[in-house]
């Protein structure tokens, strides 16, 4: 068993929650890694100040999918003001993988999407 | 699948570094396109000059520092024999984005006007792109690419087309391409825009530590490369420029040792090439350099060339065996440099060059600082597997075997 690339992760990575468009949407935010160019686009519909629906659009590694597709699972129905909350542990935790520094971004990038939809603010999670 | 047969060099003892052991791995380091190893002349050389020989040079009168001079000096000579070109007009930089910087502002701020093209290739590393956007940007310029083929070469009559416009004032391409491999014309296309009355630069980062590099026979006004990664040290770069066009420059950046004299409001220039060389350059990592392309001169770069050539067919012919991996740039050895990128159906590079790594396998993944041919490529990145002198047949085995058991981790 890999440590990094476990079956969990694997399995998010070849079969993503809750990717592709989401029409009508309230919200969108679209980044990008600088690391590796790879791109994150997500649109969010929002519902009694809750995120009532999400999808993300784009490509990458199997850290940076499969950190979308279980964050997504959490982010559903989650009240827009606990999103600005959200730290980078909280998404490591969730992916409960040793990620390397190097790899971290990958991890973080859909993070940073949901959260520049939901507060504007555009900054690495810290 | 048998080994191909010994190759033609076997000088990985001359590289302290491959002693080393990654997990009780040997070390497998095919990312000589992203930075070479270093040989222990040149380590030595650079200690050398630290422990013996160390003062500022062109201030002191006192032995060390003529000592310091002549070495510094000489190492400029030996760079400029090893490239066939004058002393004088030889510039060491930073490295090779320095050295286009230097083109972009000291000769094309002066010389690209409003309406004129600026013409690269879309196969360029962004440091033969973003200055040319920000001259063209500021000159009211236009910046034009000529378009890469499906092998990832450009084309000669697209080049004559470009020039016949009448509006270039600069052609800037790739010696050799550090995505593609492949091997650009250099010679005709420096011809060609003579020809047309442009200025032709050439990036030759990934040319000078593979193959025999004449630039009097290839004739452009401009050639730039870097010392690391022709197995020299890091912070030492080259531009070789036409003398008429460094004469007629003013400045890139100002400061000391660049001038002749200096009043209250104004200065006078120094020579060449000090004119080019502001305050106290890279003494040391100069004399890595001069002792860098001694070394391969001593290979003899006609035998260099043939062994990565041959390295790169083998990379080429073992990556082609594997189901879903898929190379990009030319297909023949013959007209592509020591470097081989590829992508991996149902696995992201990245996730390619962690997998490997795990192996000892060094292999480089991303956009390679060239985002605008990615889009070319229809990719958001590749993995790239590249050569150095050091390299053996072995090291493909090895990068291929790892593959092959990193395609399993991810079930394919």
């Amino acid at each position: 068993m890999d440590d990094l690339y476990r079956d969990y992760i694997l399995e998010h990575y070849k079969r993503p929650r809750n990717f592709g468009e989401l029409e009508p949407h309230d919200l969108e935010a679209h980044e990008h890694n600088p690391l590796c160019g790879d791109e994150l686009g997500v649109h969010i519909r929002v519902r009694d100040e809750r995120i009532e629906e999400l999808r993300f659009q784009g490509h990458g590694c199997a850290i940076s999918q499969a950190s979308a597709s279980i964050a997504s699972e959490e982010l559903k129905g989650m009240k827009l003001e606990q999103v600005g909350t959200l730290d980078a542990d909280w998404m490591l935790e969730l992916l409960g993988i040793p990620v390397s520094a190097t790899r971290r971004k990958c991890a973080l990038l859909n993070l940073k999407v949901v959260r520049g939809a939901v507060t504007g603010d555009h900054a690495w999670p810290a | 699948m048998p080994p191909v047969a010994e190759s033609s060099l076997q000088v990985k003892a001359d590289f302290p570094i491959f002693k080393r052991r990654f997990g009780g791995r040997e070390l497998v380091y095919l990312d000589s396109a992203a930075t070479s190893q270093k040989p222990e002349v040149v380590i030595e050389a650079l200690a050398e000059h630290l422990r013996k020989h160390n003062a500022n040079i062109h201030r002191g009168v006192y032995p060390l520092a003529q000592e310091a001079d002549a070495a510094y000096d000489g190492a400029r000579r030996r760079v400029a024999e090893f490239t066939g070109a004058e002393p004088e007009t030889t510039i060491f930089t930073k490295n090779v984005t320095e050295a286009i910087n230097l083109v972009a502002y000291a000769w094309g701020r002066a010389n690209v006007h409003r309406g004129d093209a600026v013409l690269i290739t879309q196969m360029e590393h962004h440091a033969n792109i973003v200055p040319w956007q920000i001259l063209c940007r500021e000159r009211e310029a236009t910046l034009r690419y000529l378009e890469i083929d499906e092998h990832g070469e450009i084309s000669l009559d697209a080049l004559q087309a470009e020039l016949a416009r009448g509006d270039v004032a600069l052609v800037a391409f790739a010696h050799v391409s550090n995505v593609l491999g492949t091997i650009n014309p250099v010679a005709e296309m420096a011809a060609r825009a003579r020809a047309a009355g442009a200025v032709s630069l050439i990036d030759g980062a990934q040319a000078v530590p593979q193959m025999p590099v004449d630039v009097e026979a290839i004739g452009a006004d401009f050639y730039a490369w870097t010392g690391h990664k022709a197995l020299g040290p890091t912070g030492v770069g080259v531009l070789h420029g036409r003398r008429e066009l460094l004469d007629s420059m003013e400045p890139f950046l100002a400061g000391g040792d660049m001038i002749s004299s200096v009043d209250f409001q104004s200065a006078t220039w120094n020579e060449l090439p000090a004119k080019f060389e502001a305050g106290t350059p890279m003494i040391a990592e100069a004399v890595g350099l001069g002792a860098a392309v001694e070394y391969l001169a001593g290979l003899g770069m006609e035998r260099v060339r043939a062994h990565e050539r041959e390295l790169t067919a083998y990379l080429l012919e073992r990556l082609s065996q594997l189901s879903g991996v898929r190379p990009v740039g030319p297909p023949e050895a013959d007209r592509r440099g020591g470097l081989v990128s590829f992508t991996v159906e149902g696995m992201h590079p990245h996730d390619v060059a962690e997998l490997v790594g795990r192996s000892g396998v060094c292999i480089r993944a991303g956009h390679h600082c060239a985002q605008p041919l990615m889009r070319c490529l229809g990719v958001g990145a590749t993995a790239r597997a590249s050569v150095g002198v050091y390299s053996q047949p072995a090291d493909i085995d090895a990068l291929i075997e790892a593959l092959a058991a990193g395609r399993e981790i991810f079930g394919l």
